[in-house]
C-alpha cells in the first residue's frame, strides 16, 4: 500500500531561520527512507519579506510544491504568516506557530493595520492551532535565534512514528557542533 | 547506491564536477547563483576544476569559450536576462562550434521571485541555434550537465541547460558517482572553425543548419524524450517541472509525452504520440515554444488557450483546467497586510536613499538590493531597468532635461553592478561630456544574491586575497574629476555630498561607502534606546523605513519603540530625531 505523500510548510519572515528548519526535516525524513523534496526560497524575497519553504515526503513525490488545501502541518515563525498561509492547509490539518507579531512595513508606515486577532478567528473556523511563545522557549534554551528548533520540537509530537532519537540525531548531523547542545535543549523545550 | 538530498542548483554542480569540468566561470544571479558556489566547494578534493566569479555574463562566456577552445571541458551559469548580456558570444559560439564541452547552465524565474522580467530562455535557444536541455528535479539537473557534455563534444555546439526557479532551488534525492576522467584535448589551429570573419562564417553557417537537422534526428529516439503511455483519452507534451506537476495530478493515467530536450523540438516522435491520443494537450511555463512547434507540424493542440502566459504553475492550476477537484483551504476573514521584502535594519543604503528622497530627487536606479530603496515609505527610485541603465539613462535623461534635471537628477548603483556593465556607461558619461552625477553604492560585496565577491572587494570567489578594483581611481582615470567618498550612515555628509554635487558642473561620481551590515566581518553596535518622555510622536524616525522602529500607541500618545533584537545601532534614526528621544546603546 502506498504512503500518501504528507506536507509540511514552514512559513515565516525572511531571515528567521527556515532554511535549518527544513534541512533538518529533509534530513530526517530522507534518513526514513521516505522520497523527499523540499522547495525554497532564495533571492529578493528573503530580505525581511514573506517567505515559504515546502517539505513533502511519501513512497514517491512528484510537485516540489504545496498548494491549497493540501498541507497537513503549516509551521509558521509568526501569527501574521500563519494566517497569510493557511488555505494551504487540508481539512483536518494544523498550525503550528510562534505567538509573535512581526510588523510588514505597510502596517509599520500606517499604510496597514495588522489583524491581530487573525488566529482567533482561524480557530473559530476549525482551524487547529497550536500556538506557543516559541521565543521564550528558544530563550531559556539559550538564543532567540533557536526559535524554529522549538518549532520543530512541537511539530515532533505529531509523529509518533519517529522516535525522539532520531530527531536529535538529525541535529546532530544537521547543526555545526557548537551549536548542537543549544539546539537539542530548544528542541526538547519544544517537544515536551 | 546510497540517495542523497540535493539542491538543485548543487546538483548541477554535482554533474559538472563528474563529467570532467575543468573551468566554471560564472556572474551571480537569482535563481542560477548557487551552481557556482557549489562547483567552487570541489576545490579541495579536485583542484583542476578551476572556478570565479567573472564580472558580467559575457565576461563569464567568453571565458568559458577559451577553455573550451584549449581543449576542456568548461561551463558557465547565470540567471536568463544575464543570457541577454552573454548572447553576443553565444549566438557565434553556435558557428565555431568547441573543442572541449561546454555548457552554459541558464536559470529561468516564472513568477519572477527575484527577477525583472520573465522572460523564456528558449527563445534564445532557438535564435543562436543552440541545442538545450531541461530537467525537471534534482537527478535530472545531475544527469543532464553530464549529458550536456557528452552530446557537446559529439555535436560540436556549446549545449544549454535550462533550469527555471523551482528547479533550481528545490531539494531532492539522487544518487552521485566518481568523477569521470576526461583529458584535456589538445588544441589545434583551426582558423576556418574558429575566426568568425565573413569567409568563415559564410561557410559555417551551413554546418549549422544540418547540425540542428542531426539533433533533430537525435531527438527523435534521445532517451530525455520519452513517451509514457496511460490511457489514450487525453496525452500531455511537457517539460521541466512542468512535467511534475502533471505527474503529481495524473500520476500514470494520462500519457505523457515528457521533454528532456527542449531545443531542437522532434518531429516524428511528436507526431506519432499525438496519433495514439485522442486530444492533445501542451503544458508549459512562460511562452507556448512546444505548442507552436506542434501547431507548425500541422497538429490541432490545446495549450495557452487553456494555461497563462504569465507565472508558476501548480498542480492545483492543472487541476482546475482539467475540471477537477481543487481543495481551496480556509481563509482568515480579516484583509492580511503584505509583506513585501524590505531594506534590512542599518542597511548602509538607508541614509542615502534617505537623502535624496528629502531632496525630491529623480533616482535612476539599478539592479541590486537598493533596488528597494523604491519601497515606501522611502519610495526613492524612479526608474529600474536592467544591470547597468542606471548610469547609461541618467546621461540621456540629462541630455534631454538639461540645466532643470541635471541639478535633481542622479544614478545610483552598486558596487558589482558597476563593474558589471555600469562602468562602459560612466565613460560614456566622460567622454559625452554629461553633467551627470553617479552614486556608486559599495557595500564591498555582491548582496542581493547572497553575499558573493566581486573585482572590488579584493578577494575571489574561494575568499582568498584578490587584485582589488580602486573604484574612486577609476572612476579618475576615465576623466571624472570629482569624486567624493561619503559614510550613508552620516546623514549630514550625505546631504553636503549630494547638494554640492548636483550644484557643481560636469560629470561627479558620490562614493557612498559601507559594508553591507549582513557580512560576518560587520559587528553590530548596541540596539538604540527611545527614551519615551522625550519622544513627541513627530514620526520622523519612520520616514527611513527601518523594519527595527515602529510607533506603539494612537494618535499623539504614540512612541517610537525600537526593535533591541533586529536594531544593530547604525544610528541613522538617532541623527534624524530633533528632541534627542533616540541614543545609542552602550
Amino acid at each position: 500500500m502506498d504512503t500518501v505523500t504528507k506536507n509540511i510548510m514552514i512559513v515565516g519572515v525572511g531571515g528567521q531561520g527556515s532554511l535549518l528548519a527544513s534541512k533538518l526535516l529533509g534530513h530526517l525524513l530522507c534518513a526514513e527512507g521516505y522520497d523527499v523534496k523540499v522547495s525554497e526560497v532564495h533571492g529578493m524575497s528573503q530580505r525581511g519579506g514573506s517567505v515559504v519553504t515546502y517539505v513533502r515526503y511519501g513512497d514517491r513525490v512528484d510537485s516540489p510544491i504545496i498548494d491549497k488545501g493540501e498541507a497537513d502541518y503549516i509551521v509558521s515563525f509568526e501569527k501574521l504568516e500563519a494566517a497569510r498561509w493557511a488555505s494551504c492547509l487540508r481539512e483536518g490539518g494544523r498550525i503550528i506557530v510562534n505567538d509573535r507579531e512581526t510588523d510588514p512595513m505597510p502596517v509599520i508606515t500606517g499604510a496597514a493595520t495588522y489583524p491581530h486577532g487573525v488566529l482567533e478567528s482561524l480557530k473559530q473556523k476549525g482551524v487547529q492551532i497550536d500556538d506557543m511563545d516559541a521565543l521564550t522557549l528558544a530563550n531559556e534554551a539559550g538564543t532567540a535565534k533557536a526559535v524554529n528548533l522549538v518549532l520543530m520540537g512541537r511539530l515532533s509530537r505529531y509523529f509518533p512514528e519517529i522516535s525522539e532519537d532520531k530527531w536529535m540525531r538529525a541535529i546532530e548531523e544537521c547543526v555545526k557542533p557548537k551549536f548542537v547542545e543549544i539546539n537539542k535543549k530548544a528542541f526538547a523545550l519544544g517537544r515536551a | 547506491m546510497k540517495k542523497t538530498l540535493m539542491l538543485g542548483n548543487e546538483a548541477v554542480a554535482r554533474g559538472l564536477y563528474e563529467a570532467g569540468c575543468r573551468l566554471v566561470s560564472s556572474y551571480p544571479g537569482t535563481p542560477s547563483t548557487e551552481i557556482t558556489e557549489y562547483a567552487a566547494e570541489y576545490r579541495d578534493v579536485c583542484p583542476e576544476m578551476y572556478c570565479e566569479w567573472a564580472p558580467n555574463e559575457k565576461v563569464a562566456l567568453e571565458v568559458a569559450f577559451g577553455a573550451s577552445l584549449a581543449g576542456a571541458r568548461a561551463a558557465c551559469a547565470m540567471k536568463h536576462v544575464g543570457l541577454n548580456v552573454a548572447a553576443d558570444p553565444l549566438y557565434t559560439m553556435s558557428y565555431t562550434g568547441v573543442n572541449g564541452g561546454l555548457v552554459l547552465c541558464v536559470a529561468d524565474d516564472p513568477g519572477m521571485h527575484s527577477s525583472q522580467n520573465e522572460q523564456d530562455s528558449r527563445h534564445h535557444a532557438i535564435a543562436a541555434k543552440v541545442p538545450m536541455l531541461e530537467p525537471s528535479d534534482s537527478a535530472e539537473a545531475r544527469e543532464y550537465a553530464m549529458l550536456a557534455f557528452e552530446l557537446s563534444e559529439q555535436f560540436d555546439t556549446p549545449f544549454l541547460l535550462r533550469m527555471c526557479t523551482r528547479i533550481a532551488h528545490s531539494q531532492s534525492l539522487l544518487t552521485v558517482e566518481d568523477r569521470q576522467d576526461i583529458p584535456v584535448k589538445p588544441y589545434v589551429k583551426t582558423p576556418q572553425k574558429y575566426i568568425m570573419a565573413p569567409a568563415n562564417a559564410i561557410r559555417r553557417h551551413p554546418v549549422v543548419e544540418a547540425r540542428t537537422r542531426a539533433l533533430i534526428e537525435y531527438a527523435e529516439t534521445a532517451p530525455v524524450n520519452r513517451v509514457e503511455m496511460g490511457g489514450t483519452e487525453i496525452g500531455i507534451i511537457c517539460s521541466g517541472t512542468c512535467y511534475r506537476y502533471v505527474k503529481e495530478v495524473f500520476g500514470d493515467k494520462a500519457s505523457v509525452l515528457k521533454l528532456g530536450m527542449v531545443n531542437p523540438l522532434p518531429e516524428k516522435l511528436i507526431t506519432d504520440f499525438a496519433a495514439k491520443v485522442d486530444r492533445v494537450v501542451v503544458i508549459e511555463e512562460l511562452d507556448p515554444v512546444i505548442e507552436n512547434h506542434c501547431k507548425a507540424l500541422g497538429l490541432t493542440v490545446d495549450g495557452k488557450n487553456l494555461f497563462p502566459m504569465e507565472g508558476e504553475f501548480s498542480q492545483n492550476l492543472i487541476r482546475r483546467v482539467f475540471g477537477m477537484e481543487v481543495k481551496e483551504g480556509v481563509t482568515a476573514e480579516e484583509t492580511i497586510p503584505v509583506r513585501p521584502p524590505v531594506m534590512c535594519a542599518g542597511c548602509p543604503h538607508r541614509g542615502l536613499f534617505y537623502t535624496l528622497a528629502k531632496h525630491k530627487i529623480t533616482v535612476i536606479g539599478d539592479i541590486g538590493c537598493y533596488t528597494l530603496g523604491m519601497a515606501q515609505p522611502l519610495n526613492a527610485v524612479d526608474s529600474v531597468l536592467c544591470m547597468g541603465a542606471s548610469v547609461s539613462g541618467v546621461h540621456g535623461f540629462n541630455k534631454i532635461g538639461g540645466a532643470e534635471t541635471e541639478k535633481k537628477t542622479v544614478a545610483v548603483i552598486g558596487d558589482s553592478t558597476f563593474m558589471h556593465s555600469g562602468m562602459t556607461g560612466l565613460v560614456n558619461i566622460s567622454y559625452n561630456a554629461s553633467n551627470s552625477t553617479v552614486i556608486i553604492l559599495d557595500n564591498s560585496i555582491t548582496g542581493m544574491t547572497g553575499h558573493q565577491q566581486n573585482p572590488t572587494t579584493g578577494y575571489n570567489i574561494h575568499g582568498d586575497p584578490a587584485a582589488k578594483v580602486d573604484l574612486e581611481a577609476f572612476c579618475r582615470a576615465v576623466g571624472i574629476d570629482r569624486v567624493t567618498v561619503v559614510d550613508p550612515y552620516d546623514l549630514a555628509a550625505c546631504d553636503k555630498a549630494i547638494t554640492e554635487e548636483l550644484a557643481s558642473d560636469g560629470p561627479g561620481v558620490i562614493m557612498s561607502r559601507r559594508p553591507c551590515v549582513l557580512l560576518k566581518t560587520v559587528k553590530a553596535k548596541p540596539a538604540v534606546k527611545v527614551d519615551p518622555e522625550s519622544c513627541r510622536s513627530c514620526k520622523k524616525c519612520m520616514k527611513l523605513g527601518c523594519p527595527a522602529i515602529h510607533m506603539e500607541g494612537e494618535g499623539k500618545t504614540a512612541k517610537a519603540m525600537v526593535d533591541p533584537t533586529l536594531c544593530v545601532g547604525c544610528g541613522v534614526c538617532e541623527q534624524l530625531c530633533a528632541f534627542g528621544a533616540i541614543k545609542g546603546g552602550n
